[in-house]
């Protein structure tokens, strides 16, 4: 971000920058993210020990920030580096848990420090983003809940100590009553994981609830209310993931750039053809709008629709830009932009995989068509 | 019975008797056959659905009888090629001999060389692979500084190509060498051939986007090649490259392996559902899927009409660069349309219980279309030149 960069948050982006260039140079972040852990605990701890998570959370809730702007921030330095590390995991179970109240203090507070791995599972084979497409059960008894169901594609469920659940304690599948959700700790009886490499690197999961049974203040919310979190909790991811997208574009946007002035090609440098000096202005400018899209969805308006407008304009350009600035850098690098050697290549596949993760460009639009209506 | 009549029929029989029920289902690129001298079959059915269409000449079947082929005309060839559709027949044979180096022997081999390559192209024997790229030399072909020195009877082969599909599973290479250092960059270059087992030819393999690796890196440290395995004269090469080139683009425009792989809308219905319209259950997507399913008809035309035009006895010439150009774009589109249907689902690879398998990888790979074989861009500089006659 380079809108409102006081002091403390150009030291945050300075630092951060710094570490992750150092950490994740392409070669051992490839290693790293295509690993069967998916990712580097070691490193996890350092990120812990720098107090990076905190920018995520506000000073209530253990933190020092929790303004969007400094969740873009940290988002688009990730993106900028490839970090396959569980950073929205810890935003987003980071902040169910503060919804959940006292119960949860301990786990929010291993969270925040990072002591502890935070994952979520909203998704479920049939739900194509919708979040109240929930058929997963749970169901009340004297000690507490039972839970059954699968959650799909949860990212990093196999390293998490806690993963926040969405299930349905009554109604059908789309309705936003009868929901709940449920932070269920890792290795309790009845959980077990399926995970498999992304696509992109890092790894993710199936989580199969059997007959899972947890105590009564594992409840986060229910009812109305637990849909209403899991807006405002989408919202976070919508945020966190357009800046990871827009750090990516601008890494593949220099990359690019570079290449067209290097490769020669007819006896000249490639970017002498207009055509694709053309094409590379037209990338640019779209990226400089996307940032303008994710800057207005930073401000995190106050007024729920304005936020979910802004949230999703932010998500949808990121997707449709997403998706035309990996086309573009890989066919303005012509062959050696499919190898895995070239490091365009990770950033495209990472770059479109954003627009698989809480809601996809048609997704956002449609969400943007019928918040205006009740505008 | 007409002639055509009866000729349908008789290929209808001879279908159904030869054809294995494996071989009439939808087909993996696992499960393709390249033929080759180390080629493993997946199973008998393969091998015998090879061998007896070779014996007919069907894996080439416009090709003259005397070199392989099946010696028909251009009404025979569409009769077996909609009777093959109607069963659903795999192809018995993918290779680059028959859709790129065939075509080009049978305009500038001798007679010599027709008898001895193309014979072994039909039945399947010898795996082709194509040596054009190299690392200074992409989209500008004809920079290709590979050199090839005169020794008497032989030239003596050095240099490096890249990209070269399949180099390491390949058994000879049709190959642009500079033989004439002298003479102006267009026509320095001869196309040779030669067995990718010569002393001297090495590959390694290049790791893609998508973890595979489908081709390679090619060396050539002093390749002793006869002088007779130059097609056409020496410094002819280049004319013969590009002949080439516009019997690639067809096939890769054309391609049963980008049309022939997952149905959009069946997918779409399949991972996204109706709603109570019997309609895909989300509008946007509907509305992208119905914008493509329009271009891919109008496309499925155009080249019904080009198939035509060339089972009538022409070349397509430059007008191969807009099939190319047009059926690899519409296929990128077609990838991202199943990519957009399996949402949350696409992120992970076929093994993980991914509901659309195949789309991962297929989208990935999707992405070289538009770069080989040449570029889009450099296909529509061609189109520009060639058909809208602009100034250069
Ligand atoms: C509504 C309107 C108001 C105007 N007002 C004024 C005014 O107040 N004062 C004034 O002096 N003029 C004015 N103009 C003229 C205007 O500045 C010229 O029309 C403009 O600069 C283009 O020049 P041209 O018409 O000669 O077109 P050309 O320069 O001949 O261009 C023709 C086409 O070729 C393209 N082209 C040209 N060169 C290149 C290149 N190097 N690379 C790629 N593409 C190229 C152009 O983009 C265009 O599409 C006005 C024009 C319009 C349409
Ligand atoms: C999947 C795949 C398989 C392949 N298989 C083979 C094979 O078997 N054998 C073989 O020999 N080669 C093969 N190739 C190589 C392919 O032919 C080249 O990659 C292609 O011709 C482009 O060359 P390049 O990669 O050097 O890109 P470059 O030529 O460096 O192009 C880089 C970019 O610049 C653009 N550009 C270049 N010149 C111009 C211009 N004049 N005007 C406008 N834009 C321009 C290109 O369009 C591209 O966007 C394969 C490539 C792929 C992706």
């Amino acid at each position: 971000m380079d809108f409102k960069l006081n002091e403390d948050r150009r030291m945050l982006d300075e630092t951060l920058t710094r570490f992750l260039a150092d950490k994740y140079e392409i070669t051992k972040r490839n290693e790293i993210a295509y690993s069967d852990a998916g990712h580097d605990a070691n490193i996890w701890k350092e990120i812990a020990e720098l107090g990076i998570i905190g920018a995520l959370f506000t000073e209530d809730e253990g933190g020092f920030s929790g303004e969007g702007f400094d969740i873009a921030l940290v988002f688009e330095a990730l993106g900028k580096a490839l970090c396959p590390e569980p950073f929205l995991g810890a935003l987003l179970a980071g902040k169910a848990l503060v919804a959940g109240g006292a119960d949860h203090a301990t786990m929010l507070e291993d969270i925040v420090t990072g002591a502890k791995i935070g994952a979520v599972g909203f998704e479920e084979e049939a739900s194509h983003y919708e979040l109240a497409h929930v058929a997963s059960k749970a169901t009340k008894n004297a000690d507490g809940y039972e839970l059954d169901g699968v959650k799909s594609v949860v990212t990093h469920a196999q390293i998490a100590d806690v993963i926040i659940v969405s299930a349905r304690l009554s109604g059908d599948v789309d309705d936003t009553a009868g929901l709940a959700l449920f932070a269920v700790p890792a290795g309790v009886d009845g959980l077990s994981i399926r995970d498999y490499n992304n696509v992109d690197g890092g790894r993710a999961g199936e989580v199969i609830l059997s007959k899972v049974k947890i105590a009564s203040n594992a409840l986060i919310a229910e009812g109305e209310a637990a849909f209403a979190l899991l807006e405002t909790l989408a919202g976070y991811a919508h945020l966190a993931l357009s800046a990871e997208g827009l750090g990516i574009m601008e890494v593949m946007k220099l990359q690019t750039l570079e290449f067209l002035k290097l490769r020669t090609q007819f006896g000249v440098p490639i970017g002498k053809f207009q055509v694709l000096q053309h094409r590379m202005v037209d990338l640019v400018l779209e990226i400089e709008q996307a940032r303008s899209a994710v800057i207005n969805a930073a401000t995190l308006s106050d007024d729920a629709v304005i936020r979910g407008k802004n949230l999703s304009a932010a998500k949808l350009t990121i997707g449709e830009t997403g998706h035309k600035v990996a086309e573009e850098a890989i066919q303005l690098h012509g062959g050696i932009g499919m190898t895995w050697e070239m490091p365009v290549s990770h950033y495209a596949k990472r770059l479109v995989m954003i627009d698989h993760q809480f809601g996809d460009e048609d997704y956002h639009l449609a969400r943007y068509i019928e918040l205006s209506k009740s505008a | 019975m007409s002639e055509v009549e009866i000729f349908r029929s008789e290929v209808k029989t001879w279908l159904a008797d030869h054809c294995p029920p494996e071989m009439r289902m939808p087909i993996t690129d696992d499960e393709i056959c390249w033929g080759g001298r180390d080629f493993v079959f997946i199973n008998n059915a393969q091998h015998s659905w090879l061998n007896d269409m070779a014996a007919k000449g069907w894996t080439v079947p416009a090709w003259p009888k005397a070199y392989g082929g099946g010696g028909l005309n251009g009404d025979e060839q569409k009769i077996l090629a909609e009777e093959l559709g109607h069963i659903n027949a795999r192809s018995p044979l993918q290779s680059f001999g028959i859709s790129m180096l065939g075509p080009a022997l049978l305009k500038y081999g001798s007679e010599q060389q027709k008898l001895l390559y193309l014979p072994q192209i039909a039945r399947g024997e010898i795996r082709w692979c194509q040596g054009y790229s190299e690392p200074d030399a992409g989209s500008d072909l004809a920079s290709v500084k590979t050199k090839g020195v005169d020794d008497g009877d032989d030239f003596i082969v050095s240099g490096q190509k890249v990209w070269t599909s399949y180099a390491d599973q390949a058994d000879w290479i049709f190959c642009l060498v500079r033989t004439e250092p002298d003479a102006p960059k267009h026509r320095g270059i001869s196309f040779l051939l030669f067995d990718m087992k010569s002393k001297g030819v090495s590959t390694k393999p290049i790791k893609l986007i998508s973890g595979s690796s489908p081709f390679c890196e090619t060396f050539f440290d002093e390749v002793r090649v006869p002088k007779t395995n130059i097609i056409g004269g020496r410094g002819e090469g280049w004319t013969i490259a590009k002949y080439l080139l516009t019997h690639e683009r067809e096939m890769i425009g054309s391609s049963d392996l980008l049309f022939g792989g997952d149905d959009v809308c069946g997918t779409a219905r399949d991972a996204v559902g109706l709603n109570d319209d019997g309609q895909l259950d989300d509008a946007i997507l509907r509305a992208e899927i119905g914008n493509f399913i329009v271009d891919e008809m109008a496309f499925d035309a155009h080249m019904d009409m080009t198939k035509g035009y060339m089972r009538a006895g022409n070349q397509l010439g430059a007008r191969s660069a807009e099939l190319k150009y047009l059926g690899t774009e519409l296929n990128k589109t077609r990838q991202s349309l199943l990519m957009a249907s399996g949402g949350a689902n696409a992120l992970t690879w076929e093994d993980a219980g991914n509901i659309v398998p195949q789309a991962p990888r297929a989208w990935l790979r999707s992405k070289g279309n538009s770069i080989e074989g040449g570029t889009s861009e450099i296909m529509l500089s061609i189109l520009s030149k060639a058909i809208l006659k602009m100034p250069s």
